[in-house]
């Protein structure tokens, strides 16, 4: 008993999938992320409508996995390793330290739009343990100060792009 | 052993013979394990178990040994299979069940004393019935921090006491189609709550309160008048103004235990008085009131070309539903408000007035088995001016809970008749608790309406029963009028697809009730109801009309005196003021 919808209100990406199959849901939902760098409430909804499931089915799938955010990416996105290997040389509390530097717990963004923080499965850079990326550079062997440090830099670049 | 998959035919399923504790026991290959112990008086214990939907197994309370199998199964989701061995009580089963207990309870509040559901929790139950007498796990400091959503009118989630059974989510969606909520998040964070982990109140929640009914612990409740009510009987400036629904005095009478046909009305009224109502109206009077304008409505809509067909509007989670997920529907939608509202503005604006007495001097409260009925009486216009038509609304639940309060053996209680001038009910508004009794009873008026004679059928069958969707086409004098029964409200989705596609022309009349069976399950009934106890509460709504010697709302004298006292003629100037509504599509996040 879904309330039909005007194609016109279709988001490119869903109008891409006619068949309405809700195994379509992840891919749409992979895809939309790809293009707005995170999953909007809107695009939410419509990729419900599109695929006739109720809201609460796709966010409870979206929140199901890791790899779905749920705010826009800060200028500055930082990813923090939690795989075993970085877990063993000491991830948690370079997560913690970023944590309290930023003033956003993982999976967040600053109200001001700056920084964002992720927590990341195992990047498959084991060896550089432990690994953050910035802005997707790849940093290795990072201690909490040094993340904090990088995370500043990368906020003090963001700046002086945007006033030349 | 190979484990074939539980085929979902019952009729195709061959007898074969297991082994179950050291007995022989017949089963159907391919059925629940489950369902054959429980046929055989062995009791396995479960939390997330809902009869007649698709087991899920979250629980693992149901595990028990089957040899050849490594592992402990869940028996509600594991196909009988012929010459299975199966030890159900074996000391690691039991070790497993109540290990599980104990690690939900872990995780659970500590305040049992104070909670909802102290003496009924289904947790609790089984803590004891295990042997829990200590707390050997605790759980690290919650990974999530809980917030009580107090946010809706009708329903109180409290994420803290959920044990994540599913029950909830299953039957909000698999039963109602709903689906305002879901699981949220993953591992030791999920948690069951909206889209976008919202209130209640912006989701599609149409405060049914099934989920409530489905609920193990206090995790679910209705938001309680209880307090309200109170209050207002001990205050002298108030006069308290009660009105029952049809169903109510059925469901009292299961819990005091009287024979399934027998109508607790009277017994209902004598407590109700003693609990400090200086007025008992029946709600089954309003009920033979909302025939007379609905079977009017109709009658018109037919002579007028419609919109039709028309659909009922007594059922408030169906409405919500209507506003929010069909709006185009709307016109479709009857105007007249519910027999609760019906009898709420006639309190107020007609007995007050009669009475000497304010709107606002009189305490206007409905016993219901319904928890939407709590958000229909918030709704902004069923409060002329501000002064509210019902002032509170108490479940079964809270009723049984005041009557507990007040140290009221009810057992003791001679039957005493409603209060004139809302007291007396045909048996057809009776009959307004229970699924197709609407049709039956309009059926009745409307027939009477359009050819002047009664309409020569005692009962009309078709219209009767649990299937989700009853027809039956009639011949009135010329006309021949299709009518529809919608039993739950998922039940609606196909008809209502037929309808907007105009497949349906033959149809007049679709009443729809939200809760499956009607209000004699709603989601304010008291809790454990199983399909045996709906159906029996179904027989006794049945014994009592086919008992009665009233039977046509349009005989109901009190009913004909209001028309000629007050409001004229059905469809008239003062009942659309007092007896009618208007409907608007309700933005939620669906």
């Amino acid at each position: 008993m879904v309330v039909a919808h005007r194609s016109s209100d279709l988001d490119p990406i869903v109008a891409r999938y006619p068949d309405r199959r809700r195994e379509h849901l992840i891919p749409v939902l992979q895809e939309i992320q790809e293009r707005d760098g995170y999953l909007s409430r809107d695009a939410m909804k419509a990729v419900a409508r599109a695929l006739e499931l109720p809201v609460s089915k796709v966010y409870g799938v979206a929140t199901f996995y890791n790899q779905f955010r749920f705010e826009p990416r800060g200028k500055v996105h930082c990813q923090v390793c939690r795989g075993t290997a970085c877990h063993v040389k000491g991830s948690a509390q370079v997560l913690d330290t970023l944590e309290r530097a930023i003033g956003v717990p993982a999976g967040h963004t600053t109200r001001d739009g700056l920084y964002s923080l992720e927590v990341v499965a195992c990047m498959g850079a084991c060896g550089l343990a432990p690994v953050v990326t910035i802005n997707d550079e790849v940093h290795a062997l990072v201690s909490p100060d040094g993340a904090k440090r990088l995370a500043r830099v990368a906020a003090k670049k963001e700046s002086h792009r945007h006033d030349a | 052993m190979v484990a074939t998959a539980i085929t979902p035919e019952p009729a195709s399923r061959p007898a074969v013979e297991i082994r179950v504790d050291g007995r022989a026991v017949t089963a159907h290959a391919g059925e629940p394990l489950l369902d054959a112990l429980r046929r055989d008086g062995v009791h396995v214990p479960t939390l997330c178990h809902l009869a007649h939907l698709t087991p899920t197994g979250a629980c693992r309370l149901c595990v028990v040994e089957v040899e050849g199998q490594r592992n402990l199964v869940p028996s509600c989701a594991f196909p009988v299979a012929a010459g299975m061995v199966v030890h159900t009580h074996s000391q690691r089963a039991q070790r497993a069940r109540k290990t599980i207990v104990e690690l939900l309870l872990a995780d659970h509040p500590d305040d049992c004393l104070y909670c909802v559901r102290a003496g009924d929790c289904d947790l609790a139950t089984l803590a004891r019935e295990l042997g829990v007498r200590e707390r050997r796990y605790r759980g690290t400091a919650a990974a999530i921090e809980h917030h009580i959503d107090a946010s809706s009118p009708a329903l109180l989630r409290d994420p803290a006491k959920c044990i994540l059974c599913g029950k909830c989510v299953r039957v909000c969606e698999e039963v109602q189609g709903v689906a305002a909520i879901d699981f949220i998040g993953r591992g030791c964070k999920t948690t069951v709550g909206t889209a976008f982990d919202q209130g209640l109140n912006v989701s599609t929640c149409i405060s049914c309160g099934q989920c409530i009914n489905v609920c193990p612990t206090g995790a679910l409740r209705e938001v309680s008048h209880l307090k309200l009510v109170t209050d207002a009987l001990a205050d002298p400036r108030r006069v308290a103004v009660v009105q029952h629904a049809p169903s109510i005095s059925v469901t009292l009478a299961e819990t005091l235990g009287l024979p399934a046909d027998a109508d607790a009305a009277g017994i209902l009224n004598a407590a109700l008085r003693r609990l400090g109502f200086t007025h008992v109206f029946d709600t089954s009077f309003a009920a033979d009131l909302t025939i007379m304008e609905e079977a009017s409505e109709l009658v018109q809509r037919i002579s007028r070309g419609g919109p039709l067909p028309m659909m009922t509007s007594c059922s408030p989670g169906w409405v919500a539903w209507v506003e929010q997920a069909v709006p185009d529907l709307l016109p479709h939608l009857s105007t007249c408000k519910s027999p609760q509202q019906m009898l709420g503005a006639v309190i107020k604006r007609v007995w007050a007035e009669r009475n000497a007495l304010l709107p606002e001097d009189v305490f206007s409260v409905s016993i219901m088995p319904c928890t939407a009925k709590k958000a229909e009486a918030a709704r902004p216009e069923m409060a002329p001016d501000g002064v509210p038509d019902v002032d509170a609304v108490l479940t079964t639940r809270e009723l049984l809970r005041l009557i507990k309060l007040r140290g009221l053996d009810i057992t003791r209680l001679a039957p005493e008749p409603a209060d004139s001038p809302y007291g007396e009910r045909s048996s057809a508004g009776k009959l307004f608790g229970v699924t197709g009794g609407v049709a039956e009873a309009a059926l009745r008026t409307a027939y009477r309406l359009v050819t002047g004679t009664e309409l020569p059928l005692s009962e009309l069958k078709e219209l009767r029963g649990l299937d989700g969707v009853k027809e039956l086409h009639v011949k009135v004098g010329d006309l021949a009028l299709g009518v529809a029964v919608v039993n739950g409200l998922k039940n609606a989705g196909p008809l209502l697809d037929a309808v907007r596609a105009g497949r349906r022309p033959d149809l007049v009349f679709i009443e729809v009730m939200t809760c499956p069976g009607g209000c004699i399950a709603g989601g304010g009934q008291p809790l454990g109801a199983d399909l045996d106890a709906v159906r029996a509460r179904m027989r006794s709504l049945y014994a009592i009309d086919a008992t009665s010697e009233l039977r046509t709302s349009h005989d109901n004298a009190q009913v004909k005196a209001l028309y000629e006292e007050v409001l004229g003629a059905p469809l008239g100037h003062e009942s659309h003021r007092l007896l009618h509504t208007h409907y608007a599509p309700r933005a939620v996040d669906c």
